[in-house]
């Protein structure tokens, strides 16, 4: 088949944008899991997800936590336990480590909150955020760190084949986004899954509907926060893999969060497939008003594509595309 | 339509137990305002126990300290023979008291079966890990209070709308849903506010029929608000009067009927 060469560039960057959508709408799902149970936007979403992928690398490669805090205060020297842990064992201790951050957050803030509006706890989690992005620091150490855990990555060999053999030209996609997707699915399936048919889920999706009347049937609102923010810090770890596999495991890591504000704009703050589809408009967007407007206004377009998009339709349609319509009572 | 009267408490040779719950000196205060001030009385096992009063009068407050919801300053709360430690509502719930709002707190985004099986969520047992690890188990856990849910949606004859979001529904039928949830708990103790509420005469006369039975059929323990004098003298086997916040009453429908106190609050003589 031949096509012309500007369409098959095209096809090349909407299908990476697709691919990239999905690794923006893995860091919008954990906003949405918090702000649909408990109304509160947790500012601190981007820094968990770097604080679970420094604990992730640091329990993998037996690093001290604290060495240089110990260093400090005994002039003890005791940097790496010297053991390397498979991924899988470390991904499993690092989301017991995660559940251990949510029952402390409920415990230091969220209990201490109750009935406060919802700018308090935004506040809070601001607070929050700066807290564990120095408590990542201390602990963990602030260099650069590479994220192995085993993900394959570099050219999907199957897509240029068959790209090339059909076109005569064939397509560069990272393995690495191709993976992304699929942890994606499974994670949205297994979410859905709980949230539909498990005792938790329906308590879950009980809070998130009326305080008052799952108080009533005999739900703990303490333990609905643990899960959630333990769930949310789940969403976060896997976001941090796969972020940190694509683009190494530091700072910046925790601002992939300002990606999945245009992406909650667009999905809506109380919906999973709103999340998934906003990142993948974006995603998408993105690449391809960079491919066709980009040269025109001199590139790096995806810098501020999202945001004016989110801000479109913040004009147009506030509840975003799947979120439920906002209708003021009077 | 069945004919009130008929339902006669004495006649009816429903047993009637025991003291379940007891409320010893209970004052509620919210900063200066005294929403409760001082107020007495008990609940026996399988009586319809109505407290009636004006608006205002603090009865939902009153229920509200039952159900946990709010925590009186002095008193003393008894259920089952034991004195009651304060407690959250979701503590109270676990402990067999189930009950319905004022102004209605259902879960709107589920529909009406969802709703109703959120009142035997506390019932299951399947853990979190066991739900995933053994499927089966959790899922025939399901199906046996499915069961259950399904006899009570039968019970409060709303078959119909089983599968509907309950936001949808009418005000009359959101009661009734409520209602069917509480029940859904099998609780020992059941509260209603103002379970009639809003409701028309032949909607007052379907949910009366259905507190009724309840209390025959399942001899559930329930302590119900109503505005409605005709209703709570139908229903109930003894009421706690209300006024401002104090007990002016408590007795049976017909003595409460009599009393002067109550008369005067009902027919609004001056309070000064
Ligand atoms: N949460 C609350 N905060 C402040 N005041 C309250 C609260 N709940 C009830 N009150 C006050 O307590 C009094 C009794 O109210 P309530 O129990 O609702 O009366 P009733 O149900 O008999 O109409 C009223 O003066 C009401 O304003
Ligand atoms: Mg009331």
């Amino acid at each position: 088949m031949v096509l012309p060469d500007t369409l098959l560039f095209a096809m090349e960057a909407a299908l990476n944008g697709l691919l990239s959508g999905v690794m923006y709408a893995l860091v919008a799902l954990g906003f949405v899991l918090i702000f649909k149970a408990s109304g509160i936007f947790n500012y601190a979403q981007g820094v968990m997800a770097l604080f679970a992928a420094l604990t992730l690398v640091g329990i993998q490669q037996g690093q001290v936590p604290f060495a240089d805090l110990i260093h400090a205060l005994t002039g003890v020297e005791m940097h790496g336990f010297g053991w390397t842990l498979p991924a899988v064992v470390a991904i499993v201790l690092t989301g017991i480590v995660m559940i251990g951050m949510a029952m402390v957050i409920e415990t230091l803030i969220l209990k201490h909150l109750v009935n406060q509006p919802p700018i308090i706890l935004f506040m809070a989690t601001i607070g929050l955020a700066y807290f564990l992005e120095g408590l990542g620091d201390t602990m963990w150490g602030s260099d650069i760190k590479a994220m192995d855990v085993g993900l394959p990555q570099g050219i999907t060999g199957w897509i240029d084949e068959s790209t090339n053999s059909l076109f005569g030209y064939g397509f560069y996609v990272d393995q690495l986004n191709i993976v992304a997707m699929v942890v994606a699915a499974i994670l949205v399936t297994a979410l859905t899954l709980f949230s539909q048919y498990s005792k938790q889920g329906r308590a879950l999706r009980a809070v998130a509907d009326d305080h008052q009347a799952a108080l009533s049937v005999g739900i703990s609102l303490r333990f609905i926060w643990v899960l959630v923010w333990s769930i949310a810090g789940f969403v976060a770890l896997v976001a941090g893999i796969m972020w940190g596999a694509k683009s190494g495991v530091q700072f910046s890591l925790s601002l992939i969060a300002l990606k999945a504000l245009p992406v909650l704009m667009l999905g809506g703050f109380t919906s999973i497939p709103g999340a998934i589809v906003g990142g993948l408009i974006i995603g998408v967007g993105e690449q391809l008003f960079e491919f066709f407007v980009g040269p025109l206004v001199g590139g790096a377009t995806e810098n501020w594509f999202a945001y004016v998009l989110a801000l479109l339709f913040l004009v147009f349609r506030p509840q975003g595309l799947f979120g439920e319509k906002i209708i003021e009572r009077v | 339509m069945n004919d009130m009267s008929q339902a006669a408490p004495t006649a009816d040779g429903r047993k009637i137990g025991g003291v379940l719950m007891e409320m010893k000196n209970i004052t509620l205060r919210f900063g200066g305002v005294k929403a409760i001030t001082d107020i007495s009385f008990d609940i026996r096992e399988g009586e319809i126990r109505a407290i009636i009063g004006p608006n205002g009068a603090g009865k939902s407050s009153m229920l509200n300290v039952i159900s946990g919801f709010y925590t009186p300053q002095e008193g003393e709360v008894w259920f089952r023979g034991q004195r009651r430690q304060p407690m959250k509502p979701y503590e109270v719930a676990r402990q067999g008291i189930a009950r319905t709002f004022q102004n209605i707190a259902l879960f709107d985004g589920m529909t009406v079966l969802d709703n109703i099986m959120t009142g035997r969520l506390t019932m299951m047992k399947s853990g979190l890990l066991a739900q995933a690890l053994w499927w089966g188990r959790a899922e025939a856990e399901e199906v046996a209070h499915r069961a259950q849910v399904e006899k009570i949606i039968d019970f409060l004859e709303i078959q119909a709308i089983r599968k509907t979001p309950v936001g949808r529904l009418p005000y009359g039928l959101k009661k009734r849903v409520e209602l069917a949830r509480a029940l859904a708990a099998e609780p020992k103790l059941l509260l209603l506010d103002e379970p009639m509420a809003g409701m028309n005469v032949e909607e007052k006369e379907d949910m009366s029929r259905f507190i009724l039975d309840v209390n025959d059929e399942f001899g559930t323990t329930i302590a119900l608000i109503e505005h409605d004098m005709g209703v709570v003298m139908d229903l109930s086997d003894r009421v706690v009067v209300m006024d401002y916040g104090k007990k002016i009453g408590d007795g049976t429908p017909a003595e409460v009927r009599a009393n002067q106190d109550v008369i005067d609050a009902y027919l609004g003589v001056a309070h000064d």
